[in-house]
């Protein structure tokens, strides 16, 4: 893929660099405005956020782990990891891509109305799709759906047929994959 | 032993042990209770500036010309909205400043207070590091982890945001030696492997070139030391951003002058020739790289910078080195004399015969005129005049501070102060009167531009209040010059708003504010000004009228190469309307 390279002021350089995905996963300090500071960061500096979670995961020490998911050229990945790792409460900043297929998962909330016929589309589908009903009336499902991005997304596409309201999604979270903790 | 006190009784304490002699700030309701702690103690200088603005340039003045810490205190809402610009312009410079605010009380943030703002939330972008100190107890660690980030690694601005009620609650305080950052430990020393490898490719280089710049002057006058060293070892040429200069001799025989879009011709050509580019302490910026798939194009590259974000930003580079300017050049300086290569003399004699022969354009060369002063002449004649005194410049932005830049010459860092990554407007006059308290005996001159000097005009009010006999040199040409010069050469010479109308009388002004007010329009009278206004122990504003539509030349027009320089001298007006293509006209 050609791309205009965003990072100069000199815009008539093209290169021929690869866009690639990235998933990083960013341990920070879990401090009043850390979040602010990772997302204004790819704001700023014009990256693209394609998903991002965040919660504390270690109380004790006050550490979140923040995943996001991004994608650019490598040179402007490398920058986006370099310029992460700047931030004064970042602890640590991995590649996870880069470092091995991570395993990713999400989770979808996803609320589907209607009655007859599709309705039992609906559940049968959801079977199938091992989601769960969490709530329901006799005219509403909500599903509770995990799996990788592209089995949510099958799955909300296929509801989409059959009377979706609405979708909620917790976006990416990813682990490296092996004994070893990052 | 943790000691019991109020907030804005640390604030002091922290100062005063993190050995802070001198503050520049703006009193209001926030950060009365701090007020009050300064008036009952002697160690902590205050310096009342007149807008927080300029107390923010001052504090980077003061830090530039003394590589300490600049220090600001602000009230919360206009008082931190103010401090703004001067922040960002000490986060592109990469300038160490710790600027305390005050903050409506903890209860009432969030309400639309009076005088409140997100502090931390406009200043996140704009400093390298921020704090809003909700709790007492943590305030005196905050602080002094606020001194360590602004100073450790690349310099940079930081604030801690201080509410009111914080400032009056007691809570325990602990001393600077107790501070540990827990994740901020930049890397100071480079990886051996890739000294190794940057000698070898420095010893076998053809054309090598120093591209050098403000990271020299930031990691000490040890790094300026060795750098000039290396440089004599090497015998290379060297050639220095706009924020590098002083790091290495102007007067040296190896020094080509400053390189970029107003570089010199010679500094510029050996950049685009060379085969191996040494850059020192430079981040590759848009006003020295010109069009970037023609830069350099022959060159490996060799990158040293202590922030790993500043490696492959807009350039490849073939050997980054990561770490302090200094520790990497020790490092280097070590390798290079045990190895003691023999370097190819032949081809280095071929090399400084092109440079030579790029020297012989003499690119910075004017038309001097008999009746009028050329701008150019008024800051060559200001160097002739003051260079064997002990002189600290800095400069507005304009054309006034390329001219500077290129005729005035520095021998020794931390000697020049100008606002270069943001170009503020305004930076001069209340950076000179930071430099001038940090050095009282010495001449502390801004070249200033008549457009930018208004825009702080406020502060010659500090300066005589403090007795700093600051001299502020104004090339007044009665328009914003660099603007004007732009529309000129993008935008068929229409010179929209670009011409002030209604300058004040500098004269009168000078008077009105206390200071000595002089002028000179005829080059014959100019150097006798001059030294007038060196003689004065005042502060002294000079008004030096020059020609009006000078422009500043050499250049690199918008999104051309290093080898398509704009000469001064042989270009007309119709070329200088036609130099810049289509594509250029979008770039800044």
């Amino acid at each position: 893929m050609v791309q205009t390279q965003k990072q100069s002021h000199y815009p008539s350089l093209t290169t021929n660099e690869q866009i690639v995905q990235r998933t990083l996963s960013i341990t920070v300090d879990n401090e009043p405005g850390v979040l602010a500071r990772v997302i204004g960061l790819f704001s700023g500096r014009g990256y693209n956020i394609d998903s991002l979670t965040v919660t504390e995961t270690e109380h004790a020490k006050h550490v979140s782990r923040i995943t996001i998911v991004t994608k650019g050229t490598p040179m402007v990945i490398a920058q986006i990891k370099n310029q992460l790792d700047r931030l004064v409460p970042v602890h640590r900043v991995h590649d996870l891509t880069e470092e091995g297929r991570p395993l990713e998962r999400e989770l979808a909330l996803v609320k589907v109305g209607g009655k007859g016929e599709k309705r039992i589309e609906a559940l049968r589908m959801a079977e199938i799709f091992r989601a769960n009903v969490i709530d329901a009336s006799t005219e509403h499902f909500v599903f509770e759906v995990t799996g990788k991005s592209s089995k949510v997304e099958q799955f909300i596409s296929i509801m989409t047929e059959l009377g979706l309201v609405e979708v909620a999604r917790t976006g990416i979270a990813a682990i490296g994959r092996g004994p070893e903790g990052s | 032993m943790a000691r019991q006190m109020t907030g804005a009784e640390m604030v002091i304490k922290a100062l005063q042990d993190q050995g802070v002699e001198v503050i520049f700030g703006y009193p209001g309701g926030a950060v009365l209770p701090i007020y009050d702690e300064l008036f009952q103690q002697e160690k902590v200088r205050h310096i009342l500036v007149r807008q927080e603005g300029g107390a923010v340039h001052a504090a980077e003045g003061y830090a530039r010309s003394t590589g300490k810490v600049g220090v600001v205190l602000v009230t919360s809402g206009p008082g931190a909205t103010n401090a703004v610009t001067g922040l960002t312009d000490a986060l592109m410079d990469s300038i160490p400043v710790v600027c305390i605010t005050g903050q409506v009380p903890t209860h009432l943030i969030g309400n639309d207070a009076f005088q409140e703002c997100d502090t931390v939330g406009i200043t996140r972008p704009c400093t390298k590091h921020n704090w809003l100190v909700k709790d007492v107890n943590d305030l005196a660690r905050v602080l002094h982890e606020a001194f360590y980030i602004a100073k450790s690694g690349r310099p940079g601005p930081v604030v801690v945001d201080v509410p009111k009620d914080v400032q009056f609650a007691t809570g325990n305080y602990v001393g600077p030696s107790n501070i540990q950052h827990k994740t901020y430990k930049p890397k100071l020393k480079p990886d051996q492997t890739a000294v190794r490898e940057a000698v070898d490719l420095l010893a076998n280089a053809k054309k090598p070139i120093f591209y050098t710049g403000g990271g020299v002057i930031n990691s000490g006058p040890k790094a300026s030391q060795l750098l000039r060293e290396f440089a004599r070892l090497t015998g290379y040429p060297v050639t220095s951003t706009l924020m590098g200069l002083g790091a290495y001799p102007a007067s040296d025989k190896q020094w080509l002058g400053m390189l970029g879009m107003h570089g010199t011709y010679e500094a510029n050509m050996a950049m685009h020739d060379c085969d191996v580019m040494f850059c020192v302490g430079a981040r590759f910026d848009d006003r020295i790289t010109g069009r970037l798939d023609a830069f350099a194009p022959w060159s490996k590259k060799i990158h040293i910078d202590i922030d790993p974000s500043s490696i492959n930003k807009n350039v490849h580079v073939d050997i980054p080195i990561i770490g302090d300017v200094a520790y990497v050049l020790e490092d280097m300086l070590r390798v290079w004399k045990a190895k003691a290569p023999q370097l190819d003399k032949t081809a280095h004699k071929s090399w400084w015969k092109e440079i030579d022969g790029w020297r012989a354009k003499k690119s910075l060369s004017y038309k001097k005129q008999k009746d009028v002063i050329m701008p150019q002449y008024a800051v060559e004649r200001l160097y002739e005049l003051t260079r064997d005194k002990d002189c600290y410049i800095t400069t507005e932005v304009g054309q006034h501070q390329m001219w500077a830049a290129q005729f005035y010459h520095f021998d020794d860092p931390n000697r020049w102060m100008t606002s270069g990554g943001l170009g503020t407007m305004g930076y001069g006059l209340p950076a000179a009167i930071g430099a001038q308290l940090a050095h009282p005996k010495s001449l502390v001159i801004d070249i200033a531009g008549d457009a930018s000097i208004l825009m702080n005009i406020q502060e010659c009010s500090t300066a005589v209040q403090f007795n700093l006999p600051i001299k502020v040199f104004i090339l007044n040409n009665e328009y914003m010059g660099m603007v004007r010069q732009w529309q000129q050469l993008l935008h068929g010479n229409r010179l929209s708003h670009s011409y002030t109308e209604s300058l004040p009388d500098f004269v009168k002004l000078a008077e009105a504010y206390g200071f000595v007010g002089l002028r000179c329009d005829h080059p014959a009278d100019l150097d006798d000004a001059i030294k007038e206004m060196i003689s004065i122990d005042k502060p002294v504003l000079f008004d030096c009228r020059v020609a009006k539509l000078a422009n500043c030349f050499p250049m690199i027009p918008s999104g051309k190469a290093h080898n398509e320089m704009l000469m001064g001298e042989d270009v007309s007006d119709e070329e200088v309307g036609k130099a810049i293509g289509k594509e250029g006209k979008t770039l800044v």
